[in-house]
Formats: C-alpha cells, structure tokens, sequence
C-alpha cells in the first residue's frame, strides 16, 4: 500500500512559516504523496511558500480571534478528515501549539499519535524514528489501526528544500464551534528581547549546567556566547533551578541544536540533555569530573573548572578583538 | 476550589534505563514521583491556600504494588489519590492513558486539573490535552505562571518569542513547566499523616474502559529498536592553565575561529 496522500500542519512564524514547518513539507514531497498543508490566520499569504516547498493545497483555518490554536486547527482538520477523507499520514511540527493541536486531534479522531519523531521511511506505510535512551537507541514504530496517523516531528530531523513548486491553491477550512475546548484566549503576547543569533539557528552554542555553581554565574555563557556570535544554552539541571528560562533550555525536553559547535560547560551529560546536541558538528566539554559522561562525545574536552577556564577563554576571544 | 493534579511514578531517570522483551520500558525496579509533577502538587496547593477552601486530589495510573511516588505528593498536602491499577494497562499509549485519566478526574469534578509538560520517562506531551478533549475543557500549556480570579484562570503561557498572557474559564487543564513555583519537600508531619490518607484503587472495569488499554488499543507498534550513530570520545585534557588558549586552537582548527 502507497503513501498517496499527506497532511502537513504549517505554523505561521514570524516571517513566513516556520522552518520546521518547511522541513515537514520537504520530507512530506519525497514519498510520491499528494502533499497538502494546513495552516491560519493569514493563510492566503503563505500559499507561495507552501507551494515552493511541496504542498499542492493549502488549507486555511483563517482567523482564530485569539483564542489558541489547539482547538480550533483540530476542530477544522477534523472536519477536513470529514469531507475529504482520512489521509495517510497528518504530520506536525514539534512546538508549543503543534503538540496541542497534535494532542486535541487524537483525541477528536480517537487516532493515536506518535511524537518526538526525528526520522521517517517508507514501507508501505510510515515509520517512524524516536530518539531513545539519550539518543543512544533508536526506536522505530508504525500505526497498525486505520489512518490517519498522527506524527509530531522534532526540529531539525530534515533539511527544508525548496521544490520550485507553484504556489499552493488555498482552501477555507473553517474551525466550526469549539465550545468550552477553544476558551482560552491570549490577551496578549510579550517579545522578550534577543540579541545574537537564535538558538536553534546559530553556528555556535555555548551551554552551561549545574557546574556552573550559581545563577549569577550565567553571565560567563552569555558573554562567551556573545564574543563567538554564538547562542546561549543551557541543561535542564539549571532551567529546572530557574536560574535561566526554559526557551535556553537544549536536551529532549527542550530544543534541539544542530551548530558547528557545541560548547557544553559545567554539564554532566545526562541522556536527557545529549539528545538535543549529538547531532552538532563539534562538541567542546569542561567539566571538573573526568569521568562526566559528556566526555563520552566529546571531541575536544577539558578536565577543569570553568568558572576559571571560562573567564580565561573570554579575556582571550576580548584581546583577539 | 478542587484541584486534580495528574502524576506519574516513573524508574529513577539516574538509574540504568532499558527496555524489555516487549519494547516496553522496564519498570520492574523501584518507582518515584516523577520530579515535573512536583510543580503541579505545589502550584495546586498555593493555588487551594489561596481559594481557602478546597483540597487537591492526586490522580495517576501504573502500579499499585509501589506506592511511594503517590505517597511522596500525599505527603507534599495532597488530601487524596485515585490510581487506576490493571495488569490490562501495560503498554498503553498516550491516548489510552489520556482516557484512563478522563474517567478518573470525572469522578472528582474538579475546578482544575494540572499537569506537567510531559512525563520524564515517556515524553509523549499529549496526554494532558488529550484528557482536555475528552472532558470537553479548555486548556493552556506550558504555564510558567498561574492565578485564579473568580471563575478564570490567568496564565503567563511561554511562547517561542517570549510569552503569552492567556485566560480561560474553569473549570480548565493547564500543565506547568518546571521552575513555576519552587516544590516543598514534605515534612516528617506530611510523611506521617499520608500513609492514612485514603487512596483509592481502580482498575480499567471500575472505570468501563476495557477496549482502549493495552497494545491492541494503542494501535501502534514498535517495528523495531536500533542502536543509533555513536560518536567517539576525542582528545581530553587536563587543564594546567593553558585551556582557554587550547580550546582557541580548536576553535581555529574548525574554523569558528
């Protein structure tokens, strides 16, 4: 049996669709499938995007009057499952609103759903690739019942291509009546002011962890960052202390980085955090125990303490202007 | 005000983890309350202070033979526990456990239900949306900071960019990051008084559930599990006052530098 038809839910970002969204559309094309997307708000302005990478329809749930997206996009893919059959496949960007609308749709569907995906191949069906045991182990898994299957995909797990599609011919696809389910309402958003490069996106990364002592000590990864062009990181052991927020936060609870290098200091290395920075081109560690499991992986490691390597290496990137 | 917060006993994340002949996670050892549910127990608790009047009632699913995980939030102030305990339950999926927990948190109508992001050991993150859809209510993720003011919850929900001022009506299902409020570690007092605190067994028949527990409910299988790229250790050194001027030279050798 064929993958003949695929859904992609599309997040409108801050300009364009967020890449996540693009890599689902890249991956979604390479199957033979009829790609289709999903999206809101201002779904018309995303039709030439969405075509140039894969989609040949874009569903536009429109205006979601502030309410969050969870809701209302599973009320309308629901009824699109409705009137235009189930497809083979729905895949879902991991995000803050791709796991409440993935999460909304099981239960609507009574469709199961498999999340944290990080690959998918083809026989015959989808299989899914998950990340196990501090990225250690890979486990595959498929739907066996009737589709669709719900697969929410990690950022990162492909590259997004363009097709040099036409653009996508936009559908309506309205929300319906959400009830009680779509009550919640955003007042309003807050920006918190970045510098430098997004985590996600930077060549470089430097990270701290618990060995870094204390909150105030954060500064040390924020300006060696800063003198590298680098983002800033951190492990979930000092997110969890709330010493810096959670959108620092790198591992399998957080984001996943992909940057030339990685500069992990004062982090143990725990399963949980190693899967959200294995794929980096170079890992740098300091850490003061030899035996930390970071070392593990590690290309270039120090044994030492870097609230004295650190202060070091920034007064050396300082004097190299 | 009564609070449901839902919990997970999960394996010790700093013990060896596996999985077993069925591709289930190997749950055999000992059991402890997985440290994200912590936040909700606690955030339940201010949030019960603050109403003056009202009691949180813990609700979980796994295995009634270890305790201690449950016991541990009894003992933070939770008045209660409901743990749905059945050998059918092995294997479920996120959908089913969501059902499993539905039906539980009927049975206390509640004016909130909490939730962590995602269990530790599972990480689905669905769960607690999918209790949401099928109990009909609304729901806000990723809170990292909540208050009740009359019959609406106000919740500082974290976004990519920063974050969102959200409200919703209650009753209504949240789930907490970790760091929103600062979790209390139980007193000698709560250890004593949660061993008489009543918690109530189910199993799936109590709750009518029969078809959507297990592998067969789950509609989904493991195919198969991998070992995954390794990477070798590199170079290691032993800092003598040179490591910054070392890490530099690497720095250049893969021109970052």
């Amino acid at each position: 049996m064929a993958i003949s038809n695929i859904w992609v839910v599309v997040e409108p970002g801050t300009s364009g669709l967020t890449t996540t969204s693009l890599e689902l559309l890249t991956n979604a094309r390479t199957y033979g499938a009829t790609v289709s997307a999903i999206t809101w708000e201002n779904g018309s302005s995303f039709a030439a995007q969405a075509g140039e990478y894969g989609a040949t329809t874009l569903f536009d749930v429109g205006s979601l009057g502030g309410a969050l997206p969870g809701a209302p996009v599973a009320s309308a893919i629901a009824a699109l499952v409705a009137s235009q059959g189930a497809p083979d496949a729905i895949l879902i960007p991991t995000s803050y609103d791709g796991r409440d609308i993935a999460g909304r749709l099981s239960a609507r569907l009574d469709r199961p759903v498999l999340t944290n995906v990080t690959g998918l191949s083809d026989d015959g069906g989808l299989v899914t690739e998950h990340p196990a045991f501090g990225g250690t182990q890979i486990v595959k898994a498929k739907f066996t019942g009737e589709g669709p299957g719900i697969i929410v995909v990690r950022a990162k797990s492909f590259a997004a291509e363009s097709g040099g599609g036409a653009a996508a011919n936009v559908v309506s696809a309205p929300a319906g009546d959400t009830g009680a389910t779509g009550a919640a309402k955003i007042v309003t958003s807050h920006v918190e002011e970045r510098t430098g490069p997004q985590l996600e996106e930077a060549a470089v990364v430097v990270s701290g962890g618990r060995g870094l002592g204390e909150a105030a000590n954060y500064v040390l990864i924020s300006d060696a960052a800063k003198l590298l062009n680098g983002a800033a990181g951190a492990s979930r052991a000092i997110v969890d202390a709330g010493w810096v927020p959670y959108s620092a936060q790198v591992g399998q609870t957080g984001k996943t980085v992909k940057p030339t290098v990685y500069i992990a200091c004062g982090i143990s290395g725990a399963t949980q955090h190693m899967v959200g920075m294995k794929g980096s081109k170079n890992i740098v560690a300091i850490n003061k125990d030899p035996e930390a499991p970071i070392f593990q992986m590690a290309d270039f490691g120090i044994v030492g303490d870097v609230l004295k390597v650190l202060p070091e290496l920034i007064t050396a990137l300082k004097a190299r202007g | 005000m009564n609070i449901v917060v839902c919990v997970k006993q999960i394996p010790d994340p700093a013990a060896p983890q596996s999985l077993d002949g069925s591709h289930n996670l190997d749950r055999s050892g000992k059991l402890i309350l997985d440290e994200a549910d912590t936040y909700g127990v606690e955030m339940a608790l201010q949030l019960v202070d603050k109403a003056g009047s009202g009691e949180v009632t813990v609700v979980s699913m796994g295995s009634a033979a270890d305790l201690a995980g449950v016991r541990n939030a009894l003992a933070m102030g939770a008045a209660k526990a409901i743990m749905v305990s059945d050998d059918a339950l092995r294997g479920t999926d996120a959908l089913g456990t969501a059902k499993v927990l539905a039906e539980a948190i009927k049975r206390v109508n509640p004016d909130l239900v909490l939730c962590a992001t995602e269990s530790s050991d599972g990480y689905t993150g669905t769960t607690p949306v999918q209790v949401a859809e099928l109990l009909g209510l609304p729901s806000i993720t990723f809170a990292k900071s909540v208050t009740v003011d009359g019959s609406t919850v106000k919740v500082d929900r974290q976004t990519e960019a920063g974050y969102d001022e959200v409200t919703s009506p209650l009753p209504c299902v949240l789930t907490v990051t970790a760091g929103v409020v600062e979790p209390r570690y139980a007193s000698f007092k709560g250890i004593m008084a949660a061993k008489s605190k009543p918690v109530e067994i189910l199993s799936i028949g109590d709750l009518g559930l029969a078809a959507v527990t297990g592998p067969a409910g789950a509609r989904q299988q493991i195919t198969s599990v991998v070992a995954a790229e390794s990477r070798a250790a590199g170079e290691k050194h032993v800092d003598e006052g040179n490591a910054a001027q070392e890490i530099i030279t690497f720095l250049e050798s893969i021109k970052v530098l």
